[in-house]
């Protein structure tokens, strides 16, 4: 019989919301969870900010983890590098704060300088989670400011890659978005001047017939060549590169508007193609605007510099000092602190070391290291302040090294859209109709009219709805698995999602869910009985000890008497005048049948067996279902950084021994992922850690599944929020659908180029044909796809 | 009819006007944060230490 335990969950943490403790932490008739939201609601309550509890309920985070040290902040090295401006006065800095979540964080943030005066003003960027504070030099110093955050419950995650990142990517967008403008302003001027013209101008009006349409000319000329620039260069670079791609036709389309244009208002000859052009590049544009669109707050680009630390303590003659990361030596002697990731190899000198290697090897228990042992860069010292000497630099150690291999600096191949495949025979065509045109009435004799239809036929089959239907498609559907908390790098990315036909998994953290230890009880027991267990567990350092202890959620009660800890075996000892015993079969007397798979934990109170708590290594939700429908039409594969212990459990989804492959190092997931794309297979690797680096890096598609996106998590195409990983299935067939729409809306344009055509290689197309043909299809396409995307989605059940 | 060729004039310099307050706009970042001003605007002036409930009562006869 399982039985599941229920925690009372009527009262919660009056600042963040979580489930109270027996005894909580009382203040003004609050309760609180812990002495850290108790600590943020004094601060806040003693500068008059309790608005912050108005805006919203339980707006904090929870402040049970301990916070770092900021000490490094105070040095003028690391300083220059974080910090956007500097003067003689004031400061300004723009910090990453994860924990910015609703309406009242704004709030709180910008009123900052009621708790720390020296502020002078922060600024929120809400969607990027930003905040940009300026302070003033002579009272204060970065690190009180920080450290004011921190005391709040806001703690910036400072990194210097991302900063550095920051600042590039904002710069582009803002050209493309002006070069839209001037095209739009454009396209609007001249759609009023080309009117009069379609509508039919009587004789008296026929002077401003040349006057619009020399304006006309002149609104083309920044369309040309400042908005549709690109266009050209691209064009003349594919072809260097003899590629053939759609900007080949779409800068041939706009030259020869252009060109006629002018040959046709020169000559007074007819009205020329101005609004075609304008509107053209216009739309085309907004098309690439929407293919461009990145997550702000999402960083695909990360490598260990934004994992590890920016500074770190080196001791030198018995003095702690920070230090730039870059500046760490050989041979220095280093102070890592409890929670705090140790940034190269090096050994251990003094202090009990507790490991979590996790993120980097994929173990999942934490590991004990002694005096005089290597520790690897990457992992996270648990318990205690250590210190070690450097034995590898940096970028040298067993974890860094992954970067130095070949896959991280080639650039991983473009990849090949549906739109490229299609574009080149869509070009080649093109040129054919248009010189077959040209050369039939040449034939005839009638040059004027070969050089009209070779002319209409580029302008007409110009393929902008063609330009379109893909980041059109592809950016519904990007809205779509944003909705479902799916982010991915870039639009190409779902037409790669609809190819892959093999998945391979990371074991730690990937398909196991690292936040729940899976215990469940065999037996009866109460919670008098669990309350003992609790406290008697809570005297152990063993990691099952502690968490049996995490999982039971009980605050400690009685204290534990003639305790006794037999290592690797089990605990007793007498907690409220009842003798309680922990451990395994044989150390609290039971005899039993069979071995059970999972590490056990038996429970014996008063010479009473209640029975067992195994903990079982709990699998993401809906992992079995997943793996069964992909399993249907994909291979799968396991790759894990830990030892065999979970091979039996895992039999099952993976079929064979074959594919399931344990103590895999970072270098090996690499190299498996490399000997199954020479086997001509497209691989999406999920994973989570810094190990899987290397892997994700290499395969066609890289996921990296995480529970909180603003983690850390590694170089990858895609962020996949745990919570979502069920939903992968739909996933791949809103893709596969997302491809269906492209090539439906393929055939939409040609279609409508087919009509264009024919007027075209006749020699009769007017431009107020094209000016019609043009928008219409356009505006179609864009219909079409954002309509029968979200058609798509709503029959996979992502929307 | 001269006077359409001043109209249009009128008309293409006040589009430019336009189109310069929107790169003006642009450049000065405007545009980067389009949501945390909407949110900003709801906050309550600042209630500067005396209670509200007091002050309603001065008001009263």
């Amino acid at each position: 019989m399982s039985n599941q335990i229920t925690i009372d969950t009527e009262t919660q943490c009056y600042h963040c919301g979580d489930d109270l403790p027996v005894s909580p932490y009382l203040l003004d008739d609050k309760p609180f969870c812990c002495l850290g939201c108790k600590g943020v609601y004094q601060i806040l309550s003693s500068h008059n900010l309790c608005n912050y509890y108005a805006y919203n309920d339980v707006p904090g985070q929870s402040q049970k983890l301990p916070s770092k040290h900021f000490e490094y902040l105070d040095e003028p090295t690391i300083l220059a590098d974080l910090i956007d401006y500097t003067d003689e006065k004031v400061t300004v800095i723009t910090l990453y704060i994860p924990a910015i979540h609703c309406s009242s964080c704004i709030w709180l943030l910008e009123n900052l300088h009621k708790i720390q005066p020296s502020v002078v003003q922060s600024r929120i960027d809400f969607l990027k989670k930003q905040v940009a504070i300026t302070f003033k030099n002579d009272e204060t110093s970065l690190r009180k400011v920080v450290e004011t955050l921190v005391s709040v419950g806001y703690e910036p995650l400072i990194s210097l890659q991302d900063v550095v990142k920051k600042q590039k990517s904002d710069h582009s967008e803002r050209k493309l978005i002006a070069k839209i403008a001037v095209a739009g302003f454009c396209f609007g001027n001249v759609m009023l001047l080309s009117f009069p013209d379609y509508f039919g101008l009587s004789n008296l009006e026929q002077e401003f017939k040349t006057f619009f349409g020399w304006l006309n000319l002149a609104f083309s000329l920044p369309v040309v060549f400042y908005s549709g620039r690109d266009y050209f260069t691209s064009a003349y670079l594919n072809l260097k590169n003899k590629v053939l791609n759609l900007d080949f036709p779409l800068a041939l389309g706009i030259a020869v508007m252009f060109i006629r244009s002018i040959a046709e208002i020169s000559t007074n000859s007819g009205a020329g193609f101005v609004d075609t052009l304008c509107g053209l590049v216009f739309f085309l544009l907004i098309g690439k605007w929407m293919q461009q669109r990145t997550y702000h707050h999402l960083s695909f680009e990360r490598d260990y510099r934004s994992y590890f630390p920016v500074a770190v303590t080196i001791i030198t003659n018995g003095k702690e000092k920070p230090a730039p990361l870059s500046e760490l030596e050989l041979g220095q002697r280093i102070l890592i602190r409890s929670n705090e990731i140790i940034p190269a190899d090096a050994i251990l000198l003094k202090g009990e070391a507790e490991i979590d290697f996790s993120f980097v090897t994929g173990e999942s228990q934490p590991v004990k290291k002694t005096y005089g042992e290597i520790v690897y860069a990457g992992g996270r010292q648990l318990s205690g302040a250590i210190e070690l000497e450097v034995v590898k630099p940096v970028s040298q150690s067993y974890l860094t090294r992954l970067w130095n291999n070949e896959a991280f600096f080639s650039q991983k191949d473009r990849i090949k859209t549906f739109s490229d495949t299609a574009s080149k025979y869509f070009s080649i065509a093109l040129l054919v109709v248009a010189l077959s045109a040209a050369g039939f009435w040449m034939l005839y004799g009638e040059s004027s009219k070969a050089v009209a239809s070779f002319t209409a036929v580029l302008i007409i089959a110009c393929p902008c709805a063609l330009a379109l239907s893909s980041p059109f498609t592809l950016a519904a559907v990007l809205s779509i698995f944003d909705k479902n908390k799916f982010y991915l790098k870039s639009t190409a990315v779902v037409e790669e999602l609809a190819r892959i036909d093999t998945f391979v998994f990371d074991k730690t953290g990937t398909i196991t869910n690292p936040e729940a230890a899976g215990f469940s009880f065999n037996g009866t027991i109460g919670d008098e009985e669990q309350q003992l267990v609790s406290d008697l567990a809570r005297n152990s350092g063993h990691p099952l000890s502690r968490e049996l202890v995490k999982w039971l959620k009980m605050s400690p009660k009685y204290p534990t008497d003639q305790y006794q800890e037999k290592i690797g075996r089990g605990l007793s000892g007498i907690v409220h005048g009842r003798h309680v015993k922990l451990g395994s079969a044989s150390f609290v007397g039971i005899k039993t049948l069979n071995k059970p798979l999972a590490t056990t934990v038996y429970i014996v109170i008063d010479d009473v067996h209640l029975g067992f708590f195994s903990s079982a290594l709990q699998w993401r939700t809906g992992f079995k279902d997943l793996i069964f429908k992909l399993g249907k039409r994909a291979d799968l594969h396991l790759l894990s950084g830990d030892q065999d212990g979970d091979k039996q459990s895992l039999t099952p989804f993976f079929p064979g021994t074959r594919q399931m492959h344990f103590g895999q190092s970072p270098q090996n997931k690499l190299d498996y992922i490399q000997v199954l794309q020479s086997q001509n297979r497209k691989v999406l690797m999920f994973g989570d850690g810094l190990n899987d680096a290397g892997a994700l890096k290499q395969s066609n598609l890289g996921v990296a599944v995480t529970d909180n996106i603003n983690n850390f998590s590694p170089d990858c195409d895609a962020i996949l929020d745990g919570t979502s990983f069920h939903k992968f299935p739909l996933f791949i067939q809103q893709a596969k659908d997302a491809v269906r729409v492209i090539h439906m809306s393929f055939i939409i344009s040609l279609t409508y180029n087919f009509i264009g055509l024919f007027f075209a290689v006749q020699g009769i197309l007017s431009p107020l044909i094209a000016a019609i043909l043009m928008p219409v299809s356009t505006i179609t396409i864009i219909l079409f796809t954002s309509i029968s995307a979200r058609l798509y989605a709503r029959k996979n059940n992502l929307l | 009819m001269n006077m359409i060729y001043f109209l249009i004039g009128c008309s293409i310099l006040l589009a430019l006007i336009f189109l310069a307050a929107f790169f003006w706009a642009s450049r000065t970042g405007q545009h980067d944060d389009t949501y945390t001003p909407a949110v900003r605007i709801l906050f309550d002036d600042e209630t500067t230490g005396t209670d509200p409930e007091q002050k309603s009562d001065e008001d009263h006869v």
